[in-house]
């Protein structure tokens, strides 16, 4: 599997950019020590004018390399954890309803569509609006709107592979349905949900800048998100305060996405393994 | 001593709002020790029936006493413990194994689960099995798909019988491999048969490995039982109209261009006819056999028959073959 | 002189040969069976004759059918011939039917093709062609679905389409594997029926002895994509002279009318077919219980064993 991964030129360009950008977050706090909403230097110094502010610096002469790194920061961070809430909610409820059918799956599947009526964005800004906007409260909205889609991906597969002669033969052996759960069934239907999760990490990027963008974000961390809605206001006299972190977002989406295609092809039993 | 005794099982499947009777009121003893076959076209239940005794698809009806204790109705442990005692052989040897498991951790599996052994006597075990059933020591950490079909139905067949069952119901387990396999996997079972005193109850579609393989027969239509004789009563003396039928279709090289037995098809589950379910497809039938349902009546010793004309079926009246020289 | 004459012919993949130096002739109206194991090479046969190898398979040899040959033949002219000259029924009658389409339009396109006929032209024959292959009520089901048909009644439409452009060949692949054993006595019946009203060539590639022995007239045994044996049917089941005709006969419960599992054993052939790959002599060596020093390095070439049968083995006597 890993090696078709990496027989893939356009999977491994988006490794390397993501890694690249982990590594950003990673070193944000030893590269720029400092707090990047504080103000060290003249306001509107473009890209390359000053050598010690590579990316220029914006309207309160905030440093713009020191905001995207740590900006790289909140994003990964929002974007992994509401992932991993989206995933744990939404594999959860979609094995049990898929696997056992029935009530239990009228009841998940009832849920779910109560979340879809609400387009997913609106929702998180309610509850955004309704609990403080903190990280936390940010990651933990994102995450509880994320699931339905994960629910229902699980669930296809769980009912197909429900149907299947080794689940049939592992009942007939007496196993539990837990064991038939997590040792026969989520192995095989992991491959499509893995190839969705790296797609939700970039939904939830996306999510969190439009956030922030819109002023409803965590107002005492800077993210990509709240450097284009404060560049937005300058956008004709220094149009690089939103393209900056605008590619940021673009380059990040992307590779994640690379990285995506470049798993379900790999993982995608149908296409060879060998 | 009887192993199973069956009274008036049914079970089938929901449809889009109607309920398929692919199982449909079906009685019979099984003595420990026999071969017993279960023969049919597709459709008829046989499959079925096979995952009905083993509480695999839920009985709605009817009764299952399996070793002298009633199965129909246990749940959670108590059905768990007593399934280790009856196993199953799939027909498809592709899809009965877990394709991302190694043929270790699928052989396994089982006893962990029902606490045989530790860990050294489990492997011993597992290595003993794959020695019997003709694998070598090595496909212990090698996946299914490195495996050719006869091979599978072997894995298939240490998996049943790792747990020391009393019964095994094999599910067409040759019907998916070539004629040189069958043969392997047919003594295989056989020899294991005998050195275990199993029983089996074998379902196929294929009158020769039944001929072969049963000692006794149930031939199904439609959800029910319509014939059961001993093997040999039933090939010299089919009494059944479709028992008749399905052996005079049999391709046997025997007859040159024969005319096909009977016209007509399966009709859908679903839309099952009046009286006698076979009467549409007939050569005898009557008036009587569009009204009323025959039951099981014996005839002979050891044989039974749902058909009102029975009598009318012309005994014997197979053409001997001439066996092939080896 | 035959209607339809194979030489020599070759499919070769990069990691395996699948058929090797396969030569056989086909007359008017006879039926040829082509019997083996998955893995023989009996189907990609098929497929070779018809021009439909699929990649990266690589054909050669030839196929000698009405004064050419079909392998030196351009694509476009291939095409013309086939579902004309030289037709085909799979299978797997499920899947080989266009699901949106009706019966009727998918038999009518045929016609059209080939034959030039008008809409309503091609829709009577296709009723009469439906009629032909005794499907009931004719008239009504040229309208349905595949879907609504059973397995049965859809390979009688795969054989309605199959002889639409009265073909002089019709190679049916396994053509009752998927259907019921009363339901493929009825399918065999209509082939042959068909055969001999139509004068037709019956290619009929089967792994059932049984069937072969109730409708051949000549039998080609394969293993390994090569010829090891060719007989009539009822001298190949009475005394086959090859090993491996042998062990298929001992192991086949069919014919061995009063064995029992309580009296006896089957006769196995060990081993299978996998072992022939890399086979540098006889394919069969490796399983093989006359096997002698010689055969693991020189194949076996075809003798003459008595009247039109041919025997690759040079132990067979």
């Amino acid at each position: 599997m890993s090696a078709a991964f990496l027989r893939n030129k356009a999977a491994v360009l988006g490794l390397g950019l993501l890694a690249a950008i982990v590594a950003m977050a990673i070193l944000a706090p030893v590269l720029y020590p400092d707090d990047p909403l504080d103000m060290v230097g003249t306001p509107f110094l473009w890209p390359g004018q000053d050598p010690s502010f590579p990316l220029g610096t914006d309207s309160l002469g905030r440093d713009v390399a020191a905001g995207i790194a740590h900006g790289a920061r909140v994003s990964l961070l929002i974007g992994l954890w509401a992932t991993v809430l989206g995933l744990a909610l939404g594999v959860s409820i979609g094995a049990i309803g898929g696997y056992f059918g029935g009530w239990l799956d009228d009841v998940a599947l009832r849920a779910v569509e109560l979340f879809q009526t609400v387009p997913p964005f609106l929702l998180v800004i309610v509850l955004v609006a309704i609990w403080e906007p903190s990280i936390r409260n940010i990651t933990l909205a994102i995450g509880l709107v994320s699931w339905p889609p994960v629910m229902r991906l699980t669930r296809a597969e769980f009912r197909s592979f429900r149907e299947k002669d080794f689940v049939t033969a592992a009942r007939g052996l007496g196993f539990g349905h837990g064991r038939i759960i997590l040792r026969e069934i989520l192995p095989n239907a992991l491959p499509p949900i893995v190839v969705t999760s790296s797609v939700m990490v970039a939904t939830a990027i996306l999510m969190e800048s439009a956030l922030s963008f819109l002023g409803l974000g965590d107002a005492n961390r800077v993210s990509w998100g709240s450097m284009i809605g404060n560049g937005r206001e300058v956008l004709r006299a220094a149009w690089f305060l939103t393209a900056v972190p605008g590619a940021m977002i673009v380059v990040a989406v992307l590779a994640l996405n690379l990285v995506s295609d470049g798993l379900n092809e790999a993982l995608n039993p149908r296409l060879g393994r060998s | 001593m009887s192993i199973l005794s069956v009274t008036d099982l049914h079970a089938g499947y929901q449809r889009g709002g109607a309920v398929l009777r692919a199982v449909d009121g079906v009685s019979f003893e099984m003595q420990a020790g026999e071969t017993l076959a279960v023969v049919g076209e597709s459709g008829c239940g046989k499959s079925t029936l096979g995952k009905a005794l083993l509480r695999l698809v839920p009985p709605s009806a009817g009764q299952v006493v399996f070793n002298g204790i009633d199965i129909t109705r246990l749940r959670g442990g108590a059905l768990r413990s007593i399934r280790r005692r009856m196993q199953m052989i799939y027909q498809d040897p592709y899809g009965s194994l877990n394709p991302r498991q190694s043929i270790g951790a699928i052989l396994t599996a089982p006893l962990v689960v029902h606490g045989i052994g530790g860990r050294a006597e489990r492997s011993r075990l597992v290595h003993e099995m794959l020695d019997r059933v003709g694998l070598p020591a090595a496909s212990f950490s090698r996946y299914p798909h490195e495996f050719s079909g006869g091979q599978r139905q072997r894995i298939g067949i240490a998996r049943a019988l790792l747990l020391k069952p009393d019964l095994v119901v094999c599910d067409e387990p040759v019907s998916a491999l070539d004629l040189s396999i069958q043969a392997q996997i047919l003594n295989l079972l056989a020899g294991l048969k005998q050195e275990r005193g199993l029983s089996y109850l074998f379902i196929s579609h294929d009158l020769s490995v039944v001929r072969y393989f049963a000692d006794r027969v149930l031939v199904m239509y439609l959800g029910r039982i319509v014939e059961s004789a001993d093997h040999a009563a039933l090939f010299d003396h089919p009494s059944h109209p479709y028992t008749r039928a399905l052996i005079d279709a049999a391709p046997d090289p025997g007859k040159r261009r024969p005319p096909a037995p009977i016209a007509g098809e399966l009709p859908h589950a679903g839309a099952l006819p009046a009286g006698c379910r076979f009467h549409p497809r007939c050569p005898l039938a009557t008036g009587l056999c569009a009204r009323e349902e025959p039951a099981l009546r014996t005839i002979a010793p050891g044989q039974r028959v749902a058909c009102h004309h029975a009598d009318a079926v012309p005994m014997n009246t197979r053409i001997k073959r001439e066996p092939a020289e080896a | 002189m035959a209607l339809l004459d194979v030489h020599d012919l070759t499919v070769a993949f990069p990691s395996v040969t699948a058929v090797a130096g396969l030569s056989f002739s086909v007359h008017e109206s006879e039926t040829l069976a082509l019997v083996g194991e998955s893995g023989s090479g009996k189907s990609l046969t098929a497929l070779a004759l018809m021009g439909l190898v699929p990649r990266p398979g690589r054909v050669s040899g030839a196929v000698h059918f009405g004064g050419q040959d079909l392998l030196a033949l351009p694509e476009a002219r291939m095409r013309q011939l086939r579902g004309r000259d030289i037709a085909m029924i799979f299978q797997e009658p499920m899947t080989s039917l266009n699901p949106v389409l009706t019966i009727g339009r998918q038999i009518a396109e045929t016609l059209r093709l080939h034959e030039g006929l008008s809409a309503r032209a091609a829709r009577l024959r296709a009723i009469e062609l439906l009629d032909l292959v005794r499907i009931a009520d004719p008239g009504r089901q040229v309208d349905s679905h595949a879907h609504r048909l059973s397995g049965g009644m859809r390979q009688r439409v795969m054989i309605a389409m199959a002889i639409a452009c009265n073909p002089r060949v019709l190679i049916a692949d396994e053509p009752t594997t998927a259907l019921d054993v009363t339901i493929q006595a009825q399918v065999l019946d209509l082939l042959d029926r068909l055969r001999r009203d139509l004068g037709m060539a019956l290619i009929l590639i089967t792994h059932d002895l049984g069937v072969v022995g109730q409708w051949a007239d000549r039998v080609v045994v394969m293993y390994a994509g090569r010829k090891v044996e060719e007989a009539d049917p009822i001298g190949l089941l009475r005394r086959p002279l090859h090993p491996y005709s042998r062990g298929l006969l001992g192991a086949s419960p069919r014919l061995q009318a009063r064995a029992h599992y309580r009296l006896g054993r089957l006769a196995e052939i060990p081993g299978s077919m996998a072992s022939a790959l890399g086979q540098a002599g006889c394919p069969f060596a490796p399983r093989c219980d006359v096997r002698q020093d010689k055969c693991d390095s020189v194949a076996p070439a075809l003798r003459e064993m008595g009247e039109a049968r041919l025997v690759a083995c040079p132990v067979a006597a």
